[in-house]
């Protein structure tokens, strides 16, 4: 039992250190408000989509711009078309409060809007290396949760 | 869930909801929303043209929220062509940027509200609570 009381502890302040490091908002309280008795998945299903549509994204927005390089430059990248992508991007990391992914978006679609490339190159860094802070984070998140109901049996 | 009305509410049908997302994510997660915090009866499609069908064959809803930036026919034309078809319902635009002008752009083609991303729990409380003699 002293076993279980401490998982609980630990899943208590991991959770709010996603919170004050701003990984995650409100948005996410509100989704784990959905998860109940008859929709016990409900957080691991979304966010699950939320990777799968992420990354799906990420490479979109990686292929757009790697086609701009090394030769071509502004003229040849399609900033519209990276601009569709970030939106959804956005659109999908507020609705699970990831709030420092979502962040980044905003600043991307800055720079789709201004065409400035270099702006776009180091969002697109910056939002992978926070998607992927957010993903180790969340996947922790879940395994403690699973250990809590395997422990308490 | 306090705003939700009173006495009466039981007797009355649930309230019908549609939501109008290219994004699954989002659809999942505003309709557990709508059916489980606020006992809708929550249907979801994929794009405005989806929405604009549905009518087309006699579906009617209590209100409709409208992402703006979809595919095929985006929110601003859905709710104009819902609105020059004499569908009534509530329409609630939600965007991603929360400028005046996409603001505006929502209401001028008839919608009632208009919130950014995401939509949440106390954004519908405001138009329940903005509209006390909601479903009209």
């Amino acid at each position: 039992m002293d076993g279980l009381v401490q998982l609980q502890k630990q899943l208590v302040d991991y959770t709010a250190s996603l919170f004050r490091e701003g990984f995650l908002d409100d948005q996410f309280n509100q989704l784990q408000q959905l998860q109940d008795e008859s929709n016990p998945e409900f957080v691991v299903e979304v966010v699950t989509l939320f990777f799968e549509d992420a990354e799906r994204l990420l490479n979109e927005l990686s292929k757009t711009l790697d086609s701009s390089f090394p030769n071509r430059g502004q003229a040849s990248i399609d900033f519209k078309k990276l601009d569709a992508h970030v939106h959804q991007l956005k659109g999908s990391s507020s609705s699970i409060g990831a709030q420092r992914v979502h962040s980044v978006c905003i600043s991307f679609r800055n720079s789709c809007e201004e065409q400035n490339v270099e702006g776009c190159l180091k969002n697109l860094q910056q939002v992978r290396h926070e998607y992927s802070l957010v993903k180790t984070k969340l996947e922790t998140l879940f395994r403690m949760e699973k250990q809590i109901l395997e422990a308490a049996g | 869930m306090e705003s939700k009305k009173s006495e009466g509410e039981s007797s009355r049908s649930r309230i019908s909801a549609l939501v109008v997302d290219d994004d699954a994510i989002i659809r999942k997660i505003h309709k557990a929303m709508l059916q489980q915090v606020f006992n809708m009866d929550a249907k979801s499609v994929k794009d405005g043209k989806e929405a604009v069908d549905l009518h087309r064959c006699g579906a009617n809803f209590d209100i409709i929220f409208m992402d703006k930036e979809m595919p095929i026919m985006d929110g601003h034309e859905a709710t104009k062509e819902l609105r020059g078809m004499g569908v009534k319902s509530m329409i609630v635009g939600i965007t991603t940027r929360a400028d005046e002008k996409d603001r505006e752009e929502f209401l001028a083609a008839g919608s009632n509200h208009c919130f950014e991303k995401p939509l949440n729990r106390a954004k519908v409380e405001q138009v329940l609570h903005d509209h006390p003699n909601f479903p009209f």
